[in-house]
């Protein structure tokens, strides 16, 4: 008798182990949203009320959709990513939330919060829509120089007459109809996706490289032309929108591809002289960036405290955050509306001070295993674009995270950029939440011998 | 790629962990600092929220928080104008000033020290209760110094030379610190300009932060010095005329009763002390040179502040002198300017066998629970000059009292070392009248510095002997009980 089972065809199944993982993960990230929720109306409300649902439910819904459509559509995706960035976006609506109740307690009427909870199912959604519309990694990569007007037309948007802002001193902003948005965090990813594309095709030649001079190898004059482009926009970003960060990002996150593509660690040293000479005789020349270098350097002397658009927020920043020391206030238990922009540029010193040090250090290692995951689809991806797209949007991740959470700590000096996905702000959601969605979808398509599993 | 994406990981991880380091330095080393800084109304706003330690003397409060009808929901009381020198204010919208911002984080309960006491209340929910402040000064040597001063400006500071203790710290006229920690932000700040403008000007302290001519008070510097030098002796004699002109100049200086000192053609230092002449130091201080006596004030504490915990301003010194100004300035003239607790600190040093404490007047900090949470111990702040120097000054100092014209701190039955300073501020100017001294000259049990400002309401024509020594004299004898 033969094993008619040996002669069936075996059966493949596919297991989402991911999603699973993910599924408990998600799990675990919800109820941390619920608790810090909770704990925000218990100590400021002394009661708990159904508004919690209004702030913790259509994220979670969303998060829940995002995961369906992964188990469907991208169920090899990296298990970790949407759960991180839930509860980052989770903490930072219940931070906004407590400084709403903060406001409204003390008679004012400007609150975030609903706001933040639109913004992010707006973003939530764009996100799914990535994961669902964008077949495939490569799809990007027909869009390179598509990529590269949009993201310069955004770069440029804010300088334009009529709709460009400018909000605290800088250039960032346009403003159409009543809302604001800030088009620099949508052309980060535009930038990223042609850097990426561009670099692929021209790593070769970008990494012969010329005669050696001093020990080290010069590139030749005509690759460094690219080199001297992206630097010359990004001061010209740094002279006209007058935002020091925006334009470290752009031309940090350019480097770094370069170094990640060719190899050659010239360009990082060329570039970064280059960019610190630009940017000192910058400072030099204008007194707005040159009264942000001093307030950096001196922030506790009384005449940059005082100063018009001086150190009195970073001061009171820092105040905040030696006042939550290293066990924190507890949530709603702080006084964190003393820091102007305490809910959007300055929620991390909010956060600081409400859950101390111990809490800032949790914040900072779900930033960097964000960013871990993502620089981790740049190592395993096989495909060259693909590895340097994952590793270009999750260095401008960690970059943007370093520059402003460094800003308000004292690291570098402060800037207008705000916290990914923590920081109230439509355009920084919808710009990060992209960025997920571009990730959990790279990831997805690793392949690799995990992808199936015979039973 | 993988080489370079591992150093693109490394970068990333380095700018991480700067930003670990930066949280650290701010939310734990700098806490304490940053919570101290005039300008963070945190603790103002948090000590409503908790109920403030209270400020100590004697177990008595001079400074408390009780409960109030507001949402403020606690206000701040204070005794005794007695006490405004040291306690400072505590305000909603002036801030603090004294003690009350030196020891702000205590008194708030947000010092490291108290790290276990937040821990509980963060477990149970109950707010943290502040620590309170003991100090370490005596209170009838408080009041004796607050009668003594009546109704003149100017400060007594007492310390005991032992230990560094402050035992008394007054400043006149006082005021009343309970009008700043009103609720009411108009009556606060109405409160606080009225102050402000008073022309006897209330609010400085003249006790620690205000500078002052010292006048023959310095000699006592100057005789140190030369003989911790080793080349003069009290007896060592300078020549005796009734003028000098100054060198490299026409003007001239004259002894205080426009004499000689005394009837010799010489004059000893100890003598010169004891008479209070001012042509014999003017020529020891230019023989010793102003690098000797610059040297000899640092170890004094000139040129530096002290932290006791509330924060001094330094006494002055001043450097790159011609022979002339050197001349003046060995009398206590010229630029030479000083707090009266850096003069309470020279007599101390001396009084104390050369070796000088540092200033104290934190006895203790409790917790709520009464549990000690720090009792500062006696430091060193120098060894101002040899043991057997210190003697030789000590008996020049006796001489002073006993035999000499700072007779009025004299005390019966008990051996006073003791030197008045009266000093010139120009011309038509009021004189600042000084006693700085230690009782019982052979067992110091305290050493005070007495500065009358504005001549003591009489112009020119008051002297240290006649209206600061009666004041020092009232301190010493609190002190010991006579």
């Amino acid at each position: 008798m033969t094993n008619v089972a040996a002669n069936l065809p075996k059966i493949v199944r596919v297991i989402p182990r991911n999603r699973n993982i993910e599924a408990l993960l998600l799990l675990f990230a919800i109820g941390i949203n619920a608790f810090e929720l909770s704990q925000v109306q218990l100590s400021i409300l002394e009661v708990l009320n159904p508004e919690i649902f209004l702030y913790l439910l259509p994220p979670a819904f969303l998060a829940v959709i995002l995961h369906g459509i992964m188990r469907l559509r991208a169920s090899e995706a990296d298990p970790m990513i949407l759960p991180i960035a839930l509860v980052l976006n989770g903490l930072g609506i219940a931070e906004i939330y407590r400084l709403d109740l903060g406001t409204l307690a003390n008679g004012g009427t400007e609150v975030f919060g609903v706001k933040q909870v639109i913004w992010t199912v707006i973003a939530m959604a764009v996100a799914a829509a990535v994961i669902i519309y964008v077949p495939s990694h490569l799809f990007l990569r027909r869009y390179v120089y598509v990529s590269m007007f949009i993201g310069v037309g955004l770069l440029l948007a804010p300088m334009l007459p009529f709709i460009g802002l400018n909000i605290n001193g800088a250039q960032l902003w346009i403003g159409v109809a009543g809302f604001t948005f800030q088009p620099g965090e949508l052309a980060k990813i535009a930038l990223t996706v042609f850097f990426a594309g561009y670099l692929v095709t021209r790593r070769e030649s970008l990494a012969i490289v010329g005669r050696k001079i001093f020990g080290l190898r010069i590139p030749r004059a005509r690759e460094l032309g690219p080199i001297v482009t992206i630097w010359a926009a990004s001061l010209v970003v740094l002279v006209l929108e007058r935002d020091l960060g925006t334009s470290l990002l752009y031309f940090g996150l350019f480097i770094v591809l370069v170094y990640t593509a060719t190899g050659r660690a010239i360009y990082v040293v060329v570039g970064l002289t280059m960019f610190i000479t630009g940017a000192l005789v910058a400072s030099r020349f204008m007194g707005y960036v040159g009264g942000r270098f001093d307030s950096w350097l001196n922030p506790f002397t009384q005449a940059n405290y005082d100063a018009n658009g001086g150190s009195y927020q970073l001061v009171q920043g820092i105040f905040g955050m030696a006042h939550g020391g290293l066990m924190g206030t507890g949530l709603g238990g702080g006084i964190p509306h003393l820091v102007p922009l305490a809910e959007s540029d300055f929620i991390i010193a909010s956060l600081g001070e409400e859950l101390g040090l111990v809490g800032m250090f949790a914040i900072l290692v779900l930033y960097l295993l964000l960013v871990s995951r993502g620089i981790r689809i740049g190592f395993n991806h096989p495909d060259d674009f693909s590895k340097l797209l994952a590793t270009g949007l999750s260095f401008v991740i960690a970059l943007q995270t370093f520059i402003v959470i460094g800003g308000v700590t004292r690291v570098v000096p402060l800037t207008g950029l705000t916290t990914p996905l923590l920081a109230a702000g439509g355009s920084s959601l919808l710009a990060n939440w992209i960025i997920i969605g571009v990730l959990l979808r790279i990831s997805d398509s690793i392949g690799g011998g995990n992808r199936t599993v015979n039973l | 790629m993988k080489r370079e994406l591992k150093r693109v990981s490394i970068v990333i991880f380095i700018m991480f962990l700067s930003l670990f380091v930066a949280s650290t330095g701010i939310q734990v080393i700098g806490a304490d600092t940053y919570s101290a800084d005039q300008r963070n109304v945190r603790s103002i706003y948090d000590s409503y929220k908790t109920q403030r330690g209270a400020i100590l003397v004697d177990g008595q409060p001079i400074a408390q928080s009780v409960k109030s009808d507001d949402v403020y929901r606690y206000t701040r009381r204070y005794d005794s104008p007695m006490y405004s020198a040291i306690t400072g204010f505590f305000s909603i919208y002036q801030g603090s000033t004294g003690l009350e911002s030196a020891m702000n984080s205590y008194l708030t309960g947000q010092n490291s020290s108290q790290f276990f006491e937040q821990i509980s209340a963060l477990l149970s929910g109950n707010p943290v209760t502040g620590g309170a402040v003991e100090l370490t000064i005596n209170p009838k040597v408080q009041k004796a110094a607050w009668d003594a001063l009546g109704d003149k400006a100017g400060a007594v500071v007492a310390l005991d030379p032992k230990t560094g203790n402050i035992l008394a710290m007054v400043s006149k006229p006082a005021w009343d610190a309970n009008l700043l920690s009103v609720h009411d932000g108009q009556t606060s700040n109405a409160n606080y300009n009225k102050l402000l403008a008073a022309k006897s000007a209330p609010l400085l302290n003249r006790a620690y932060t205000e500078l002052y001519a010292p006048g023959s008070v310095f000699k006592i510097v100057v005789s140190t010095a030369a003989i911790d030098s080793g080349k003069y002796q009290p007896d060592s004699r300078f020549p005796n005329p009734a003028k000098l002109t100054l060198p490299g100049t026409t003007t001239y200086i004259q002894n205080s009763g426009e004499g000689r000192c005394g009837s010799a053609t010489t004059v000893s230092i100890a003598d010169a002390l004891r008479l209070s002449c001012n042509i014999p130091f003017a020529q020891l201080g230019v023989a010793i040179g102003q690098n000797t006596i610059a040297d000899q004030a640092a170890k004094f504490g000139f040129g530096k502040t002290v932290k006791f915990p509330m924060t001094s301003t330094a006494s002055i010194y001043p450097s790159n002198m011609d022979d002339a100004q050197t001349a003046l300035s060995s009398f206590g003239q010229y630029d030479v300017r000083v707090t009266p607790l850096q003069m309470a600190m020279v007599s101390a040093a001396v009084a104390n066998g050369g070796q000088l404490m540092k200033p104290n007047l934190v006895e203790a900090v409790y917790s709520s629970n009464l549990s000690i949470l720090n009792q500062p111990s006696p430091e060193v702040f120098s060894q101002a000059m040899s043991a057997d120097t210190a003697a030789k000054v000590r008996d020049m100092m006796i001489g002073a009292v006993a035999r000499g014209v700072s007779g009025n701190g004299a005390i019966p039955g008990v051996s006073v070392a003791g030197k008045t300073g009266t000093a010139q501020n120009g011309k038509g100017e009021p004189y600042t009248l000084w006693f700085t001294g230690f009782a019982p000259a052979n067992n110091p049990q305290v050493a005070v510095a007495v500065v009358i400002a504005n001549g003591g309401g009489m112009g020119q024509s008051g002297r240290g002997n006649s209206l600061a020594a009666p004041v020092a004299q009232k301190v010493m004898r609190a002190v010991l009980g006579k």
